[in-house]
């Protein structure tokens, strides 16, 4: 992959590029174009995602000879905190004027967690806290950016959730109109997010991998800019700040393992190209790491498919998880992730929702952090993989937090015996009079007394 | 007999027509009635293996051929076949 992406294009692709790609080129500079991650072959940078030769997924191509010799750690340090002081590997040609202040969340020390999941040196990315609290905001900033330059006048996505909130709250700061698409069983907290910052939530009676089929349609017929369809190239690119981040937190290196959640499998697959582009470069040294991806075991074909050994991945149907954020049966990524796990010695683990839920409350309750479901599921796919070897003690670990546990209100109480009623599970106790007495008795009583918050096994 | 939705990025292939209707009895007739009408659609549906390419996605009417019978799966002339990019999920096949 390192070497395709800085290999000079091939003439034969070369002679295929229109006035339009060389106008483009020259605008952009740095960004040399759409390229095909299939046959290779370069289209001018535009809201377009599949190659017309073959196909295949297109991808945002750079000239990195000339970002080595422009870009420099301390270029980059002296920049405000958020996305755009990776500038030169994003695909736009400045920071936007308009738009969220997104990423440049902290990475924080896990070692009470990684106590518990025998990992000595844990650290946790904390992208619960981004603008509309989730890693979307990342990918929704580069794609309403280009979405303006390119003159779309409505922003739209296929969402598992997050990405609705990402997106409406984007439209909302550019001054774009939106569309979000959600499944309709999704969430409530995700929906009336979405709804407050003015978009136009179309609920679809159906799954994911349905109305993302509808919305592929809807962005050819109506043109509007589906940031995760048409503006997928530039979408995607946005995944790659969390892995910048990373290495720039950690001291200008790259970790021994990343644990990713996986749901089209676009961030596990970016943050792997973050890492090689940055050692292209020049500004981390090269290291071998590992990739380890998580998926719900209601949902996850890209778990099975490395588990069986297999390189098809088969559409799961109808997922069936609390983990409504990674509930894609057909993962558009899938198989790129599958690649760059095998590639590294990493895994792809499957999490049940029980075990999900009960890692949601041990982060919470031994570091302070409330993470969705999409959290629950990496911490789970931590241990899966130190159990199996994949992940050993002495490692050092990134875990991904990629989304705010406010979103899925409900998800720390799966798998309790009785959720509903018992104070002891729950923690909510019946209210009481404002009196001193009352509160003692309270105390006495002992109802409030908490079980731990355990981990499901 | 089947009609089919042909997306922007193959239009050129079918002289701009949006839909267009072939015939067959299963969805691998209607594929192969297809690209024997418009070869040049040939080198995008069709994989070096003759299978369909990997990159590509069939849908008869709203579900995707994976979880019918794939090319085997019986199509009636009231039936539209949705050809997508597999970006609407992908896998090798
Ligand atoms: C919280 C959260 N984490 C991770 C992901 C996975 O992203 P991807 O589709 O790029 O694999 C999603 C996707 O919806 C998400 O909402
Ligand atoms: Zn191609």
């Amino acid at each position: 992959m390192t070497t395709q992406t800085i290999d000079p294009t091939p003439a034969a692709t070369e002679s295929l590029l229109t006035a339009e790609t060389d106008a483009a080129r020259a605008a952009d500079g740095r960004v040399r174009g759409l390229r095909c991650r299939n046959c290779g072959r370069l289209e001018a940078l535009g809201p377009s995602y599949v190659c017309a030769a073959c196909f295949g997924p297109l991808e945002v191509t750079y000239d990195y000879a000339r970002i080595r010799a422009e870009i420099q750690r301390a270029t980059i340090e002296a920049r405000p905190p958020g996305i755009w002081r990776y500038l030169e590997l994003l695909p736009v040609d400045a920071p936007p004027e308009r738009g969220l202040n997104v990423g440049s969340s902290p990475l924080l020390k896990g070692s009470r967690i990684g106590r518990e999941l025998g990992v000595e040196r844990l650290w946790l990315k904390d992208d619960t806290r981004n603008p509309t609290l989730s890693f979307k905001d990342r990918v929704v900033a580069v794609a309403a950016a280009r979405a303006v330059t390119f003159g779309f006048d409505t922003l739209a996505c296929a969402s598992t959730g997050n990405l609705a909130g990402a997106t409406a709250a984007a439209a909302a700061a550019v001054g774009l109109r939106a569309f979000v698409f959600v499944p309709a069983d999704l969430e409530p907290a995700k929906i009336s997010h979405a709804l407050a910052y003015g978009a136009t939530v179309v609920r679809i009676d159906g799954t994911y991998d349905e109305l993302n089929r509808l919305c592929l349609e809807v962005a050819d017929e109506e043109g509007w800019a589906f940031v995760n369809v048409n503006l997928r190239p530039f979408y995607a690119e946005g995944s790659k700040t969390l892995g910048l981040e990373i290495a720039e937190q950690l001291g200008w290196r790259l970790p021994d393992v990343v644990v990713v959640p996986v749901a089209s499998g676009a961030l596990l697959t970016k943050i792997g190209k973050a890492f090689e582009e940055l050692v292209d470069v020049g500004l981390v040294e090269p290291r071998p790491v590992r990739f380890v991806g998580g998926q719900a075991e209601g949902c996850s074909p890209v778990a099975t498919a490395f588990g069986n050994g297999s390189s098809e991945i088969l559409p799961v149907r109808n997922p069936d998880t609390i983990v409504k954020s990674l509930a894609i049966g057909s993962p558009a990524d899938g198989r790129y992730a599958l690649e760059l796990v095998r590639r590294t010695g990493g895994s792809v683990e499957s999490v049940p929702d029980r075990t999900t839920a009960g890692w949601i409350r041990r982060l919470a309750a031994t570091e302070g952090i409330y993470a969705e479901t999409a959290g629950g599921v990496t911490l789970g796919a931590v241990e899966a993989a130190r159990r199996s070897g994949v992940i050993q003690p002495d490692d050092e670990v990134v875990a991904l937090l990629t989304g705010n546990g406010l979103k899925t209100p409900d998800a720390r109480l799966f798998g309790l015996t009785d959720p509903g009623s018992s104070a002891a599970q729950n923690g909510l106790t019946p209210p009481i009079r404002p009196s001193l007495d009352a509160f003692e008795e309270w105390l006495d009583s002992g109802v409030w007394a908490r079980e731990p918050a355990g981990v499901a096994s | 007999m089947s009609g089919v939705r042909i997306p922007p990025v193959l239009r050129t292939a079918t002289g701009g027509q949006k839909q267009v209707t072939v015939p067959g009895e299963t969805v691998g007739e209607v594929i192969d009635a297809l690209v024997a009408t418009y070869p040049a659609l040939g080198a995008q549906l069709v994989a070096p293996t003759g299978g369909l390419n990997p990159f590509v996605n069939v849908f008869l009417n709203d579900t995707d051929i994976r979880h019918l019978e794939e090319r085997a799966t019986a199509v009636q002339p009231s039936d539209t076949l949705i050809i997508l990019p597999a970006m609407a999920g992908g896998s090798l096949r």
